[in-house]
């Protein structure tokens, strides 16, 4: 299936944050901005809500931590009761660097695997090149084109308007 | 950029001196409680000897104990503000420019802490430390012949270093070096504001480079003098890096609140969520590096278990009739798990309530650390946390609080030449 976008090419930094909120504002959908290098303040005007991983972080530390725990105490203090160095069985103080390690393990893993799923980002991943100026010198703002809904020439008009110092059309197998 | 003056009220000073003159009024209570108690709790928890021997000195000991106490957590404080400046300036750090000349200001306690440190050494030393008893290092008795049973060999053996003149001239040394340093930096601070110009941004790193040298050394040193030697036998080669990690959190934890008071106030105005959230990282982070070390020190004595470096331990669990396991339970839990679990998120750190509760938890707590440090090696089972501590703190309390007010109006709190202001103001996290 391919869908229809309309590309506003920018080549200033602050044209381009002033003509997003512009665009915005005129009530127009803005599919994705692409830029050469990340660009302070981008994810505000965009409206481009927080991330959520630091959630998923927390919850997979405190499985590490529960498990480096849960794990220590049943092997060393249950399943096959030790001593060593003349301390309980159950002697927290020596579990807690594997504690630390494995909750951060966890945390670190957990964050990076989730990021993998929710941006659908495996070897396979294709990514759709806009145009190819904006790995460059240029800044491109795509705006899906729906049928017989956008009015072309306003938004045309609405992004040179806005300092565009091109605007194409382009069509993308998604 | 304009020049933002502080100005503090004749009801905010008062305010000031009210804290001290109520800290006298605790202190005068509490020594008068002591002096007249002191007696019938000694005879029923040491026996005849410490009844007889003891018992004149047990409050000038307190007092004393309090003043070194006090003097050492502000004395860090006040020499972090300077660590803060020298790093920031040492990092090329532009995010800090906005909030500067808060820790700037806090050096200027140093020459009262510096004072504060000799007198109650000359006058309390022998309270404070064990070592500076002339009998321990004696091997024999005056006729030469007779073995001396008060010699101590294990202390008589440090007596290089922990002898009283080398410890005084240490002493002074790294006050005179910390407000050497402490003035000129702040004298270019200043000297930008009036001049402008890059000049004094450079000899500003250089002057910074050179204090963190400094630093490196007296931070370690100056807490093997004056924390770690008052349990004399006692040795651990953490120590120094364990007081700077709690001056550090405590440093950080006043410039932060300050940050926050004068907002509340309508002074900083440049000052934003985004140089409060990093502030708030600062105090995050740096709680967790002192547990770190914190732990570090404790699980290596644990395990290890030799018996007289777990003396250390012991005295504050079990030892001493359990007299400071609640303080040693409290420490961790106020100082560790309080900020690691109220200041994880982000929005946490960019609210300035969240901040206040969290800062003066982690000042108060590090106090208690401090307390844990030294009490048990010195008051025993007598220490206690009453009026004497409450009055003594709120003096310490009221004159830093003076003095670095003081220090705060004396230059604009924006300073306004320095190159790193723009990038300070469009800061962004």
């Amino acid at each position: 299936m391919t869908k229809k976008f309309v590309l506003g090419i920018y080549d200033d930094e602050d044209v381009l944050l002033q003509a997003i909120e512009n665009v915005r504002a005129a009530g127009t959908n803005i599919y994705e901005v692409f830029s050469p290098y990340p660009i302070h303040g981008i994810d505000d005007v965009l409206g481009i809500k927080r991330s959520r991983l630091p959630i998923v972080a927390f919850f997979c530390g405190l499985f590490g931590t529960s498990f480096a725990l849960w794990m220590q105490i049943w092997m060393l203090g249950f399943d096959w009761p030790m001593i060593i160095g003349g301390k309980p069985h159950i002697a927290l103080p020596a579990f807690i660097p594997v504690t630390f390690e494995l909750t951060v393990l966890c945390a670190a893993f957990g964050m990076v695997i989730t990021f993998f799923i929710v941006t659908k980002l495996k070897p396979s991943f294709k990514v759709n090149v806009f145009d190819k100026r904006s790995t460059d010198d240029k800044f491109v703002m795509a705006i899906e084109v729906k049928e017989g809904v956008t009015d072309m020439p306003a938004l045309n008009d609405l992004l040179r308007s806005n300092g565009a110092i091109e605007v194409n059309e382009k069509e993308v197998i998604k | 950029m304009t020049e933002e003056r502080l100005i503090i009220s004749r009801k905010t000073n008062n305010k000031f001196f009210l804290m001290i003159a109520i800290g006298v009024v605790l202190l005068i209570a509490g020594i008068i409680i002591a002096a007249l108690s002191g007696g019938g709790h000694h005879a029923e928890g040491h026996g005849e000897a410490a009844a007889a021997g003891h018992e004149a000195a047990h409050w000038s000991k307190r007092l004393y104990m309090n003043l070194w106490l006090n003097n050492v957590y502000f004395t860090g404080i006040a020499l972090v503000g300077v660590f803060f400046v020298a790093v920031q300036y040492v990092a090329y750090a532009g995010w800090s420019v906005l909030i500067k000349r808060i820790p700037e200001a806090m050096g200027y306690y140093l020459p009262i802490g510096g004072v504060v440190m000799l007198i109650t050494f000359l006058l309390g030393g022998h309270d404070i430390f064990h070592w500076t008893h002339d009998y321990l290092y004696n091997q024999f008795l005056e006729d030469g012949v007779t073995p001396n049973p008060q010699y101590d060999p294990i202390i008589a053996g440090k007596a290089p270093y922990l002898n009283f003149w080398f410890f005084l001239i240490r002493m002074i040394a790294y006050f005179v070096l910390w407000i050497l340093f402490f003035n000129w930096l702040r004298r270019n601070s200043i000297g930008e504001d009036l001049h402008g110009g890059t000049n004094y941004y450079h000899k500003s790193i250089r002057i910074s480079a050179m204090f963190l040298v400094v630093f490196g050394v007296t931070s370690s040193t100056s807490a093997w003098d004056w924390v770690l030697s008052i349990d004399t036998h006692w040795f651990s080669t953490m120590f120094g890096w364990y007081v700077f990690a709690s001056w550090w959190v405590s440093g950080l934890s006043v410039i932060t609140l300050t940050v926050i008071i004068l907002k509340q106030n309508g002074y900083l105005k440049l000052v934003n969520a985004n140089h409060i959230h990093d502030l708030g990282k600062f105090v995050f982070a740096f709680s967790i590096f002192w547990t770190y070390i914190w732990f570090s020190q404790f699980m290596l004595i644990w395990y290890a278990n030799i018996p007289e470096e777990s003396i250390y331990f012991i005295e504050r669990l079990g030892g001493n009739g359990g007299h400071f396991k609640w303080i040693f339970f409290t420490n961790l839990l106020i100082n560790f798990a309080f900020p690691f679990l109220v200041l994880m998120t982000r929005d946490a750190k960019r609210q300035m309530i969240m901040l206040k509760i969290v800062t003066i938890a982690i000042l108060i707590g590090h106090w208690l650390d401090f307390y844990l440090m030294m009490m048990p090696g010195t008051m025993r089972t007598d220490a206690g946390i009453g009026f004497i501590e409450i009055g003594t703190t709120l003096i310490f309390l009221g004159v830093f609080l003076i003095t670095f007010t003081k220090g705060l109006t004396k230059a604009s709190l924006v300073p306004v030449n320095h190159p790193f202001l723009e990038e300070s103001v469009h800061h962004h996290v």
